[in-house]
């Protein structure tokens, strides 16, 4: 217990933040939070000044993403909070857990649009898990361990702390908080025995069963559990785009993603299967497709610690409110009592395989020369061997790298999926790093949300972070272009980036190696080489200028209507 | 179909916002609200009407209940609830009608709060239907000002 001691508000939270576990925090200095940066001083709390405060926002995220860990970041009031916006927004929509802290002019001044004043708490109102407005400086310590607490447990999210300057200088009396009182916040962890009864039993019955995962499982620290009940069962498993990783995509039982860009066989699978085990997963648009057409035939069964997600886009047959570590296992284990033999599923997994022969993931290399975009990203999974933490931006290149690397292990792959940010990447891949420094981290990137924020490459060649920037640069806003392409008669729209910069000397003039590729064989040694250098590094990959993701579900169809997934090619994912 | 919310919620700062900016997010229309310190003083209880016809209710109770600050909800079913509200009209009284007024007043058990010269202001507690009913009857004398609480719900019995 550490003992009460008299203290400036502003060192409390310093104090706090490293009692709740925080080692490092994403930030930028402004007015009304000197104080904060000046307690930092003082203390051993590592703070990276990152170049524009969306930065740190993604970063703090990346790190959450890529450890587990709770990712902090601060900013000052108004504008230095208002770029917040973004990175918090993008973390409430994947559940990530961060804990953003943002600077507020005097409490007497709050409402009188003083300088650099703006409504934080109301205007992150729709984005966040919580938010406190922090007025009163007795409260610091216990508002401090409850944003911990809720920003990690349950259905992470983000919570933000707005902290009027009065309270960053009041004097107050720091006693580490340990205990919660919070009556409206109990999240379920354990899922209902007789429902779990039910869902056991309807697994050992089912014939065709899927197992449909998301980013819950990940968050859930569920992948071994996961892998038990896939192996006990022998049921084939698909995950979302935010469940990639959960489950080895080198595993005989991988179908790998489904939905809009998801394989073939995935969304075939959960067409004809009779059972839908989801996990951990919110039945997104971009994962459903058409709702009424979607998984026609099965049951579902619907596993989510958030009881607001289950029924709310499919009705489900067994609903299993809980923690899906906890209810897996629990699966698993009332499963062990039961008899079963491998031929139950031994024709569906049989008609996969199949499905999985025939429609492999393809694409040919492009007439006029330039490179594959779907190459690089292969290269890139065999040069890091299914190894590397994999950030990307969003758009084609996400798309392909979903396909085209080869996830195998929770926490590898950092993509903003349900705001589908462009931007995020390089802040995330820095925070990706600095939270698992011992591991390669590979940040694919477009040519378009590279540039929404290349000025973190300052802040990764400030602090010597060794991230690898892949731009699959095609002069395009490619997805966007994609349909134009596909819906708008090719009528390209502000699509076409008709002067980029040169990405190699950006890169240098930051101080960052600098690299680029054309030719299909330097692909592999530029990575290796960029790999190798110990500093931050940009390979533009000048790759194919109209390349089209396939498989493509066109938005509003059945999965089942994919363009482009179904011309049979020898091609498959290594 | 219109529900009756009865929600208990921390009384902290900012609470009332986040209810009922869900709703407004989620596509519902608060029809009325009332708020007031519940038997915990650390708990206020908000009574929420709104019409959902268009959207199914439970979702936004679920999503209610991921507000950190919300302790418990309950939908109530109007077989299974007294709900009241409280209004306060100024109507016109001058001359003979003022005798109507009056009148009026005593069927519906309203009470006279404030008397001038020209206008009278009753007071009206029930349900909503009652206050229209009596909207109704006052309406051809001149009704200068309307002001209501919204309607407050409990559970009857234990339940």
């Amino acid at each position: 217990m550490t003992p009460q001691s008299k203290m400036k508000g502003s060192e409390a939270i310093v104090r706090a933040l490293q009692d709740e576990g925080c080692d490092v925090i994403f930030g930028y200095p402004g007015g009304v939070v000197i104080p904060f940066y000046d307690a930092l001083l003082d203390s051993s709390l590592r703070h990276i000044l990152v170049r524009h405060e969306q930065g740190a926002a993604h970063a703090a995220d990346g790190y959450a993403r890529a450890t587990g860990k709770v990712g902090v970041c601060i900013a000052t009031s108004g504008p230095g909070a208002t770029n917040l916006v973004t990175g918090i927004a993008n973390a409430y929509l994947d559940s990530v857990p961060i804990v953003a802290l943002t600077g507020q002019v005097k409490s007497d001044l709050i409402g009188t649009d003083a300088f650099q004043e703006a409504d934080t708490t109301g205007i992150t109102l729709p984005i966040v898990k919580h938010s406190y407005l922090l007025q009163d400086a007795a409260e610091l310590p216990r508002v401090i361990h409850e944003a911990f607490h809720i920003a990690g447990t349950g259905r992470p999210g983000p919570v933000l702390i707005d902290i009027p300057v009065t309270t960053s200088l009041a004097e107050v009396s720091y006693k580490r908080v340990e205990t919660l009182d919070l009556p409206g916040y109990r999240p379920t962890t354990r899922g209902h025995v007789k429902q779990i009864r039910a869902a056991a039993r309807a697994i050992n019955d089912a014939e065709r069963p899927v197992l449909y995962v998301g980013g819950g499982v990940i968050s859930a620290g569920a992948a071994p559990e996961l892998l038990e009940l896939a192996e006990l069962r022998r049921i084939p498993v698909t995950t979302t785009l935010m469940g990639l990783g959960a489950f080895p995509e080198t595993h005989e039982l991988s179908l790998g993603m489904l939905g809009m860009h998801g394989t073939v066989t995935a969304n075939y699978a959960v067409h004809e299967c009779d059972l839908l085990i989801a996990v951990g997963a919110r039945f997104d648009d971009r994962v459903t497709g058409k709702l009424s057409a979607f998984a026609p035939k099965a049951k579902v069964i619907h596993i989510d610690i958030d009881p607001a997600e289950i029924g709310k886009n499919v009705p489900p047959l067994i609903p299993i409110v809980g923690d899906a570590k906890h209810v897996l296992a629990a699966l698993v284990k009332e499963l062990q009592g039961l008899e079963w033999t491998p031929e139950r599923t031994s024709a569906w997994l049989a008609k996969l395989k199949g499905w999985q022969d025939e429609y492999p993931l393809h694409y040919e290399d492009p007439a006029d020369g330039t490179l594959a975009p779907q190459y690089v990203v292969e290269e890139i999974d065999r040069v890091t061997r299914h190894e590397a933490v994999v950030v990307s931006d969003v758009g084609q290149h996400q798309m392909w790298a979903t396909q085209y690397y080869t996830f195998t292990f929770p926490r590898q792959w950092v993509s903003s999926g349900g705001l589908g940010t462009m931007g995020f990447g390089l802040p995330a891949s820095i925070g990706a790093k600095i939270g698992r420094p011992d591991a390669t981290v590979v940040d694919i990137s477009g040519d378009g949300g590279f540039q929404m924020t290349v000025q973190e490459l300052a802040t990764a060649v400030n602090y010597d972070i060794p991230v690898v920037v892949a731009i699959l640069d095609n002069s395009y806003l490619g997805m966007v272009r994609q349909w134009q392409d596909l819906f708008w008669n090719k009528r390209y729209s502000q699509t076409h980036f008709e002067r980029q910069p040169d990405f190699k000397m950006l890169a240098e003039a930051y101080g960052a190696v600098g690299m680029r590729v054309t030719e299909k064989d330097e692909v592999a040694d530029a990575l290796r080489e960029a790999i190798a250098c110990g500093r931050p590094a940009v390979i533009d990959f000048k790759v194919a200028a109209e390349e089209n993701v396939y498989p493509m579900v066109p938005a509003g169809t059945s999965i089942t209507e994919m363009i482009g997934g179904v011309a049979p090619r020898r091609r498959k994912k290594s | 179909m219109k529900h009756t919310l009865s929600v208990l919620v921390e009384n902290k700062p900012g609470v009332l916002t986040r209810v009922a900016g869900l709703f407004a997010r989620r596509g519902f229309n608060i029809e009325s609200l009332a708020v007031g310190q519940s038997e915990d003083p650390r708990l206020s209880r908000i009574t929420i009407t709104i019409d959902g016809a268009e959207r199914p209710i439970d979702q936004v109770m679920k999503q209610l209940h991921k507000l950190i600050n919300v302790v418990k909800i309950r939908n109530l079913q109007p077989s299974g609830m007294v709900a009241e509200e409280l209004m306060l009209v100024k109507v016109n009284a001058e001359g003979e009608k003022r005798a109507e007024v009056l009148q009026v007043a005593e069927v519906f058990k309203a009470k006279i709060v404030d008397v001038d010269r020209r206008t009278v202001v009753l007071r009206v507690v029930g349900s909503t239907q009652k206050l229209e009913a009596f909207l109704e009857l006052l309406k051809p004398l001149g009704v200068l000002e309307i002001v209501r609480t919204g309607i407050i719900a409990i559970a009857r019995g234990k339940g």
